[in-house]
């Protein structure tokens, strides 16, 4: 299953990309850790690794190293605004449980 | 909710521990806040979409507070304690007012400390109180923008200001509940903004015309660091004084030659802004001027109209620019940059002149408005510890994951590989049994998700811990991994004080491929891992659930239950732990769920004797006004 994003998160992501001004594409991984086990982590990608699967969707690539990918199958990138607060959130098919705060979850 | 952020590669935050930090611009007449978001400098807004706060606060005769645009309103109603502008009397004494625009418009208590204080509605304010006051409402713009809490925030101050300035500028932090990261000088910032502190050597020259001053700095980058050489202005000299250049022209053009009435001035500046703004843009505009009651005026103005009114002002800027070179001892052949800076930049003679004058092309591509605070912003995420700072300082990071044993076999992740050290990372554990009384730590190397399968660096005891129920005691584990690479993990149970700890030097006997077939193995077996950890989670939560119902069934299980029933439970607890010896994650699951099930009368039977005891003896409605008055909320002196 592969990984996708919304428009918005898109057209963000394209955004930030380009103001950074360098960057292959975005990096979405997965870290054991937090407050239920496992966290997100959303980081620019400066390089693919060997063990990475890259997924091109609105042009931009999104690379999953292969461990995170057990986690984050068919997950979906949404961009979100709360109030004046605004950022990026997990839609992860795989997710059983999360502590509330969206940043850790378990499955 | 938290909403995510993307980082830096390797530089992802541990969850909860986003560090945001905010880059503050207080101005004199308005003062803006902003942070990075995914790495882009962003002028945070508030509830209205404004980013640009009114640097104007009042105060109420009910002690009420109202800052920005709202305080505005009260300007001509209640002048005397609509206070602006004070940013002027920062770090000032009594001495400094007389003359000042300050001590033309506002009354002074000059008694009620050693600070000039303003004599408003809700008594004196000094002019720290006032930038307080502003401050607070910027935080708490910037914490309903971010989801964490801040860190701190780097506020900008004029290259000018003294130490008496600085220091109050400092305290009007600490009084808004504001840590400051650091003061940095306004052109500095701007400076920042372009990035032209890539460049370790080279002099850069900020122009910063706003509403009412102007500021010209010349700054050296010298060891990654901005040092002012030399600053110059005219605290009255800006973009209202070319609105006031245009309504002359304006009333030239229209023939008029009496006073205008005070309605018909307001009116006549307004259209004079947009004559400015729309002349930045355009070549010509046609304009529709509403002078007084019946007489109007139209017709066209074009730039170079608009350039010959304005001509003498922007020709005053330099006359300052040129003292700036020669104090600073500079020739315009050695300047790298000219940074624009403030609204009345935007107009096209401000920025041919200065171009002329110090012959280059002028940085005008961020806005000039927000170019100070974005700056700031930039070095506040600098200093929260946010991007690594490669330029100055090599940094080493930990080839692999350093983590803990927790139950079950599983390897819990406590700093994760490519961390930059040195580092500090503490995570809390707690008891997993009733009465444990002592925690094994077992620190392990790695990327999988079984211990078994990482690398065994150490094993520690932390004894003496207080006997209580399981997960009331809490041990706070800190994994230290100093500049040199060693690792020092210690443990810590909070009540008892109780300490443990042991040095460990994780890379040592590690070879490059070793490392590197470590992270292989963990990308090869990554889904069997996830199978094993799932499996891994699901025994430990089954063993929670035996040894809940064991100790239960200790305590009271003769009392509640028949023997029939007590039989059926010891049988689904038998199951349960035979599943667990197997490897069947979903006939664990399964069995679990039946012993909670068949268990769940059991519980009930307790639960209700429990609220029995602790009504027995007591008439029903007395124990109903018990229940009602432990719901009221407590007064403090109860």
């Amino acid at each position: 299953m592969s990984i996708t994003m919304t428009d918005s998160a898109a057209a963000h992501v394209r955004r930030h990309l380009e103001q950074r001004g360098k960057g292959v594409g975005l990096r979405l991984a997965v870290r054991t850790t937090g407050c239920s086990g496992l966290a997100y982590v959303l980081e620019f990608a400066d390089e693919v690794a060997a063990n990475d699967e890259v997924f091109e969707d609105h042009d931009i690539k999104v690379i999953v190293d292969k461990k995170s990918l057990v986690y984050l199958s068919g997950t979906e990138l949404d961009f979100q605004k709360e109030g004046l607060n605004e950022g990026f959130l997990f839609r992860n098919p795989n997710v059983k449980d999360e502590c509330g705060c969206g940043e850790s979850f378990t499955i | 909710m938290a909403l995510l952020q993307i980082s830096e590669p390797g530089q992802a935050p541990a969850p909860h521990q986003r560090r945001d930090a905010v880059g503050i611009d207080l101005g004199t007449t308005n003062s803006l806040v902003a942070t990075l978001r995914s790495g882009t400098p962003t002028v945070l807004v508030n509830e209205a979409g404004e980013g640009s706060l009114p640097s104007v606060v009042h105060y109420g005769e009910d002690d009420s507070i109202t800052v920005g645009h709202a305080a505005q309103e009260y300007a001509v109603t209640d002048p005397m304690s609509t206070i602006r502008s004070a940013k002027r009397l920062m770090g000032k004494g009594a001495d400094d007012l007389p003359g000042t625009w300050l001590s033309d418009h506002y009354n002074f208590d000059l008694t009620s400390g050693p600070m000039p204080a303003f004599a408003t509605n809700a008594g004196p304010k000094t002019a720290i109180d006032v930038s307080a006051a502003l401050l607070k409402e910027l935080k708490a713009i910037a914490e309903k923008s971010v989801s964490g809490e801040l860190v701190g925030a780097v506020i900008t101050v004029p290259a000018y200001f003294d130490d008496a300035q600085r220091q109050a500028t400092k305290d009007a932090a600490s009084l808004a509940g504001l840590s400051v990261l650091r003061l940095i000088n306004e052109p500095t910032a701007a400076a920042l903004a372009y990035g032209l502190d890539a460049n370790d050597s080279g002099t850069v020259v900020v122009y910063d015309l706003g509403g009412g001053t102007f500021d010209i700095s010349v700054l050296k980058m010298q060891r990654g660091l901005f040092e002012v050489l030399a600053t110059a202005g005219n605290t009255a000299l800006g973009g209202d004084d070319f609105d006031e250049a245009i309504v002359s022209m304006l009333c030239e053009l229209a023939s008029f030659s009496g006073e205008l009435s005070s309605g018909a001035q307001r009116r006549a500046l307004q259209t004079a802004r947009q004559v400015k703004e729309t002349l930045s843009e355009q070549e010509s505009v046609s304009v529709d001027w509403h002078i007084e009651a019946e007489t109007h005026w139209s017709g066209t103005i074009t730039r170079e109209q608009l350039n010959n009114a304005i001509s003498a002002l922007v020709d005053q800027t330099l006359t300052p620019c040129r003292r700036v070179l020669r104090d600073a001892d500079i020739e315009k052949s050695d300047i790298r940059a000219v940074v624009m800076v403030g609204g009345s930049t935007r107009v096209p003679l401000v920025r041919d002149r200065v171009s002329e004058f110090f012959e280059q092309p002028v940085l005008t591509s961020i806005n000039p408005d927000e170019v100070v605070a974005i700056g700031a912003a930039i070095q506040a995420d600098v200093l929260a510890g946010n991007k690594p700072d490669n330029d100055l300082l090599l940094l080493d990071v930990i080839p692999l994951s350093l983590g803990l044993e927790t139950m079950g076999g599983l390897a819990e992740k406590i700093i994760p590989r490519n961390t930059t050290i040195p580092i500090a990372r503490a995570q809390e554990f707690t008891t997993y049994k009733d009465s444990q009384t002592a925690l094994a730590l077992h620190v392990v190397q790695g990327e999988r998700e079984l211990v078994a399968d990482c690398r065994s660096l150490a094993r520690f005891e932390l004894t003496g811990l207080p006997p209580r129920v399981a997960g009331a005691v809490r041990v706070q584990v800190l994994f230290q991994v100093d500049a040199d690479g060693l690792l020092t993990v210690s443990a810590l149970e909070k009540d008892s004080g109780n300490l443990a700890s042991i040095d460990v030097k994780p890379s040592y006997g590690l070879s490059d491929g070793e490392i590197e077939s470590m992270l292989q193995a963990s990308m090869d077996n990554a889904a069997g891992d996830m199978q094993q950890r799932l499996l891994q989670e699901q025994k430990v939560d089954a063993q929670r659930v035996i040894e809940a119902i064991d100790s239960a069934l200790r305590a009271d299980g003769d009392i509640h239950l028949s023997s029939e029933e007590r039989a059926a439970i010891d049988e689904l607890i038998d199951n349960l732990k035979n599943s667990v010896k197997g490897d069947d994650s979903a006939a664990i699951k399964l069995a679990q769920e039946s012993l909670e099930k068949g268990s769940s009368n059991f519980v009930e039977r307790r639960m209700n004797a429990s609220v029995k005891h602790l009504m027995a003896g007591q008439h029903v409605d007395a124990v109903a006004a018990q229940l009602e008055e432990s719901e009221k909320p407590q007064d403090a002196n109860d």
